[in-house]
């Protein structure tokens, strides 16, 4: 089953060439990951390393709990939120009661193993090894009281936001 | 004697006939992907493309490519910057993987 991919034809910007859909091919995207959940993780990790599989130049700005995904100490030990997380359909109280969490997590894990989607630690490094680069929020790690080798050493630096706009200069930003 | 020119591809360039791959095919997909020569280790990524998809069905995703085809994942973003899952696949011939990993 194939999608039709095309934009749908709405006006195209001025500054954009006209190509053959009247829009200019994506050819960069810098992702935010923000949140330390397994489910909060993955979808930035998976749109990274999907630009890069269609060689789009690809940036991650780990921040927030989302810096877990890249913290040595904790990359593999990213649990699915079963609290206050209204999609799993299952009632508030079970979802906190210890071990369900892990539960579901090591559900999801198998689910995603035979899909090929790889775990977390390795994912990452996966996107770093594919030419993705992969970034730490400075607020943030000033915040936890983190530093350098708190991180993988894949991650390239430590950045402000500032830093990151400029980074981000020129392509898409995605916030997850 | 097939030719670019004569043969069966859709709109991105993904021959419509596996069965119509012949290596000087290759080559010249490659050339004109802006890949020229195929050396060795281009080879055996696209070999291994070709038997994976021919015994199982299906390309592989890019991790299963950098953990059995016998080039890790760095070598594979160097060998086929424009993407190796996609450029392989479509240089051995066979369907444009759809997989979102």
């Amino acid at each position: 089953m194939t999608a039709t991919l095309a934009p749908r034809a709405t006006a195209a910007p001025a500054s954009a060439a006209p190509g053959a859909t009247g829009h200019e091919p994506i050819t960069k995207v810098s992702i935010i990951i923000s949140k330390g959940s397994l489910e909060g993780i993955y979808p930035g990790l998976i749109m990274a390393n999907g630009a890069r599989m269609e060689g789009i130049e690809a940036n991650v700005f780990f921040t927030f709990f989302g810096m877990d995904a890249i913290n040595k100490a904790r990359h593999e030990h990213i649990k699915v939120a079963t609290v206050g997380n209204p999609g799993l359909h299952i009632a508030t109280w079970l979802g906190g009661v210890p071990g369900v969490s892990a539960l579901v997590t090591q559900q999801m894990a198998k689910a995603m193993a035979e899909l090929d989607i790889p775990p977390i630690p390795e994912f990452v490094e996966m996107i770093a090894d594919s030419g993705g680069r992969l970034f730490a929020c400075r607020a943030t790690v000033d915040m936890f009281k983190l530093t350098r080798d708190s991180f993988i050493d894949q991650v390239e630096g430590i950045i402000t936001v500032g830093e990151f706009y400029q980074l981000a200069a020129g392509g898409q930003i995605i916030f997850t | 004697m097939t030719n670019l020119a004569t043969i069966e591809r859709d709109a991105e360039g993904f021959l419509e006939q596996a069965g119509h791959w012949t290596r000087e095919l290759a080559a010249d997909i490659a050339a004109e992907s802006g890949i020229n020569p195929l050396t060795d280790r281009h080879w055996l990524v696209i070999d291994y493309m070709r038997d994976c998809f021919l015994n199982k069905g299906a390309a592989p995703t890019i991790r299963t490519l950098g953990k059995e085809s016998g080039v890790a994942i760095k070598e594979l973003y160097q060998l086929f910057p424009k993407g190796p899952a996609k450029l392989a696949a479509k240089i051995a011939g066979i369907p444009k993987p759809h997989g979102c990993i």
